[in-house]
């Protein structure tokens, strides 16, 4: 690993990002309208806005992060950069740190952004602090990156890429315990949320939002940092320098 | 020029799926020298640079590329690579592509040299431009330079002259014989075989297996014509009463 050629890679990933003027622009605006629209949507039951909104402000850096990372990946893959870059002196944990700093870069914005707008000016309260809801917002934000570098490689077209979303992201919403409380769900599913990463951005969230900081929510995100890791390792296991 | 080669294959087989592309091929290309590797589509050319640059998966064989197995780490700096379809960020400019793969390898000063390399493959001025604007030509060179940028001692270079036009075709293969006589070793592939003139040194591949590793003048000897193609024809032929 080589610090300059991690640097490198994370200001040439944000460069890319940054000559796609839309995708910038909705990547930190829409996650705020949407809070803005659900405020109002809830507008007869505030209680249901706090609950609900916080939890989406965990969620919706994910999935965005997951959908720009698999695709940013799938073209390193499919136009030959990748190979290309293999066979250079980069090593492969400076091409996952490049990204995860490029993308841990831009979800700080977009989840700033979020948090301003939905603490700010919708009201929003939370217990423990902003901070903890940026810590575990941005760390949703790395796993959606980290899970989108790894299913980049099961695709081979940018069309398979963005239908992983539904796949793999979806299923994590409806049993991450925002629909229905975890405890409340069939034995079996109640497992499932248990080891699916989302569900502990949630909890984390829930947790941030009722109390002060303790020990459950440090678990909480320890979670989440552990699944990011867990995901970059298998990532970096599909980069593989000689292929078939 | 030294006498150590700088390229060594020895029984190198491959397979890709069911089919074996490179059936125990031998060569050994020369330090300080351009080198055709000429084959029609399909021959194996591709499958063969991939494994001099390691990054292909091989079944038996040594490679050794500047006395090393290929696709070792010391090597990375000292080998550059140039995919056939041109494997740049089409997103960037020139310049950031240019500035991106210096410091991949491991340049000092990477806007100096950016810029250096864009006056080297004839695109100085337009470093600011996106690369996905370029045409495919300029697009093609954008690929190479980045090859260039980190001024590698082998250059293992997939049809770099497709496509260009003719003046272009001419100032690459002089760039690549003055590459060559600085000492650095250059293996470009073809399947034009009006460009097999022009290197010092050939390999001639089809179906997976050498038929020809001479200098175009002993070829044409060999084979008693001056056409290259024309040789190409009876060499093939001759491996095909031979098999």
């Amino acid at each position: 690993m080589n610090p300059r050629i991690t640097l490198a890679t994370a200001a040439r990933v944000l460069r890319q990002l940054r000559g796609d003027r839309r995708t910038v622009a909705m990547l930190m605006v829409v996650p705020s309208l949407l809070m803005v629209l659900l405020r109002y949507v809830l507008d007869s039951s505030p209680f249901v806005f706090d609950e609900i909104g916080l939890q989406l402000l965990g969620i919706f850096p994910f999935v965005t992060m997951f959908l720009v990372t698999s695709v940013a990946m799938l073209r390193e893959r499919t136009s030959g950069t990748l190979e290309r870059l293999l066979t250079t002196r980069l090593a492969k944990l400076d091409l996952l740190l490049g990204y995860a700093l490029a993308f841990g870069i831009a979800a700080l914005a977009q989840v700033g952004i979020a948090t301003a707008v939905t603490m700010g000016w919708l009201g929003l309260q939370i217990v423990s602090g902003v901070g903890w809801a940026v810590v575990l917002a941005v760390a949703s934000a790395l796993l959606g990156m980290a899970l989108g570098l790894l299913v980049s490689a099961f695709a081979t077209t940018e069309f398979q890429a963005v239908q992983f979303m539904p796949a793999v992201v979806l299923p994590q919403i409806l049993l991450c315990g925002m629909l229905v409380p975890r405890s409340h769900m069939l034995d079996v599913l109640n497992w499932l949320s248990d080891v699916l990463p989302l569900s502990y951005v949630v909890d984390g969230m829930a947790r941030a939002r009722t109390s002060t900081a303790g020990a459950g929510l440090v678990g909480d995100v320890a979670v989440v940092i552990g699944c990011i890791l867990a995901a970059l390792a298998i990532g970096a296991v599909t980069l593989r320098r000689r292929t078939p | 020029m030294t006498t150590e080669p700088a390229i060594v294959v020895q029984d190198l087989v491959v397979d890709r799926g069911r089919r074996r592309v490179l059936h125990s091929l031998s060569c050994q290309i020369p330090a300080g020298q351009v080198t055709g590797l000429l084959g029609p589509s399909g021959s194996g050319k591709t499958t063969l640079l991939r494994c001099l640059v390691g990054v292909q998966r091989i079944r038996s064989g040594v490679v050794l590329v500047l006395g090393v197995p290929a696709g070792e780490r010391t090597l990375r700096a000292r080998v550059g690579y140039v995919t056939q379809a041109p494997s740049v960020y089409a997103d960037l400019s020139v310049r950031d592509n240019l500035r991106y793969f210096a410091v991949l390898a491991g340049i000092a000063d990477p806007s100096a040299r950016a810029e250096e390399t864009l006056s080297t493959v004839g695109l100085a001025g337009r470093g600011g431009e996106r690369v996905g604007r370029l045409s495919g030509g300029e697009h093609a060179r954008v690929s190479l330079a980045c090859a260039l940028v980190g001024s590698p001692e082998v250059l293992v270079l997939d049809e770099p002259t497709v496509g260009l036009d003719p003046i272009l075709r001419r100032d690459l293969w002089r760039l690549f014989h003055e590459l060559a006589d600085d000492g650095k070793t250059v293996l470009v592939s073809s399947h034009v075989m009006d460009e097999a003139a022009r290197c010092d040194r050939l390999l001639l591949l089809r179906e997976g297996r050498l038929v020809a590793d001479d200098s175009p003048a002993a070829i044409r000897q060999a084979t008693g014509t001056v056409d290259l193609e024309e040789a190409f024809l009876r060499l093939a032929e001759g491996q095909d009463v031979a098999s």
